[in-house]
């Protein structure tokens, strides 16, 4: 029993430990595969990002024009359905923007990462690649986990401002808010520091959900059971690290 | 060789909504500061109480914002919080006996500092300090006063 937990504890211990020797190897090599095979990084940008706009943009015209309904309908019992424009635009900026949008990245392209390289690993082509004197890292694994960092930062935004625009069709077109005060009461009430901290979320959720997209399909087992549960796990320990990490940020930055 | 072209089309044109996003973002939506203050000069008043007036707030006469506030601070010699603000220097005309006020802009707004123009010959320039000053209004103190007169009249009948 106390052998038992012995060994898992130094099996997860030694696994976050591999993780994170993975990590630095995957970013110390980074900026020199950007800027000599910058080809194969816009191959991954188009994978992981405009391949997700559609979906993204879907999914942010939808929150957005829920927020309007539900602020409006809130905020109507204290006569302040002008905030509507407000209460939307620091939702999505701030959380739901960057948070929404890594799930989805998880869901729409982090499974297909680890699907892929699971399915190069149990078809040895990532093996052949050794043979050849290629360093799989480089040449596979590099520039997936940049496209992911590049497309994250940009769809969280490109969500943020679809969501705003939801916001505006409910709430000024559908429900009668003055245009006018929705947009100056959201102009004076949010500052830079806010869009700031949307950003810096977005960038840390690209790193942190390419990084185990990239990890869970290098180290799926070569088989079709193996590939299938690396992807599950994909999104399963993506969503968990996005949330927990998505707490730590908004409480440093208060 | 069609392939690729489609691809860096596609990456392209992401790219440059991703960034045209970004940019929304970071210009329309915040505090697109009316008041850009390349030259100016800096005030100082004290008040009593200074409510929940941050930094950054506006300074305006009229109802037009003509500065910004830099600093609150509290005054241990005077026991009065200080605050610092900086009003563009196009507007160097205010005379020196203007008085300063924390006012709300809105039933529940934000709280800025209201100037209201006095009739002294003599103008405001960096580093003078406004005389007279009204605290912001506290909901408490109103809503108390408001009950003792009202108590005090019911013991005169």
């Amino acid at each position: 029993m106390i052998r038992d937990i012995y060994y898992t504890v130094i099996e997860f211990l030694r696994t976050f430990g591999a993780f994170q020797l993975f990590s630095l190897r995957l970013i110390a090599n980074s900026p020199s595969i950007f800027v000599k095979r910058f080809n194969l990084v816009v191959q991954q940008v188009y994978n992981a990002g405009a391949l997700s706009l559609v979906i993204i943009m879907v999914c942010g015209l939808f929150v957005g024009g829920v927020l309007g309904l539900q602020g409006y309908s809130n905020l109507a019992k204290f006569n302040a359905e002008d905030s509507v424009g407000t209460f939307a635009a620091f939702s999505l900026i701030k959380e739901l923007g960057p948070v929404i949008t890594a799930l989805l990245f998880a869901g729409r392209a982090g499974t297909a990462l680890a699907s892929e390289i699971g399915l190069m690993k149990a078809t040895d082509q990532l093996a052949a690649m050794e043979m050849m004197a290629t360093d799989p890292l480089r040449r596979v694994l590099v520039p997936r986990f940049l496209g992911g960092v590049i497309s994250m930062p940009l769809l969280v935004a490109v969500f943020s401002m679809i969501g705003l625009f939801g916001a505006h069709v409910v709430g000024v077109i559908l429900l009668g808010v003055d245009t006018g005060a929705f947009w100056m009461q959201l102009q004076t009430t949010l500052d830079i520091t806010d869009v700031q901290e949307g950003i810096v979320k977005s960038v840390v959720f690209g790193i942190v959900a390419s990084l185990i997209a990239v990890w869970e399909g290098y180290n799926a087992i070569p088989t079709a059971e193996g590939v299938g549960r690396a992807t599950t796990r994909t999104v399963v320990i993506t969503a968990i690290a996005v949330l927990i990490l998505d707490f730590i940020i908004t409480a440093l930055s208060m | 060789m069609q392939q690729t072209r489609s691809v860096e089309l596609g990456t392209g044109l992401f790219v440059l909504l991703g960034f045209a996003a970004l940019f929304f973002l970071t210009t329309q939506t915040t505090g697109s500061e009316k008041f850009s203050g390349d030259e100016t000069y800096a005030v100082t008043a004290k008040f009593g109480n200074v409510g929940s007036l941050k930094d950054r707030a506006p300074v305006a006469m009229s109802g037009v914002t003509i500065g910004r506030v830099t600093s609150v601070e509290f005054d241990p010699v005077s026991l009065e919080a200080e605050v610092s603000f900086v009003i563009d220097a196009k507007y160097s005309q205010i005379p020196d006996d203007s008085d300063a006020s924390i006012l709300t802009s809105g039933l529940l707004g934000s709280q800025y500092i209201g100037l209201q123009a006095g009739g002294s010959e003599f103008y405001l320039e960096d580093g003078s300090e406004i005389q007279f000053t009204q605290s912001a209004i506290v909901i408490e103190k109103l809503i108390s006063k408001f009950l003792f007169n009202s108590k005090a009249k019911k013991d005169d009948e």
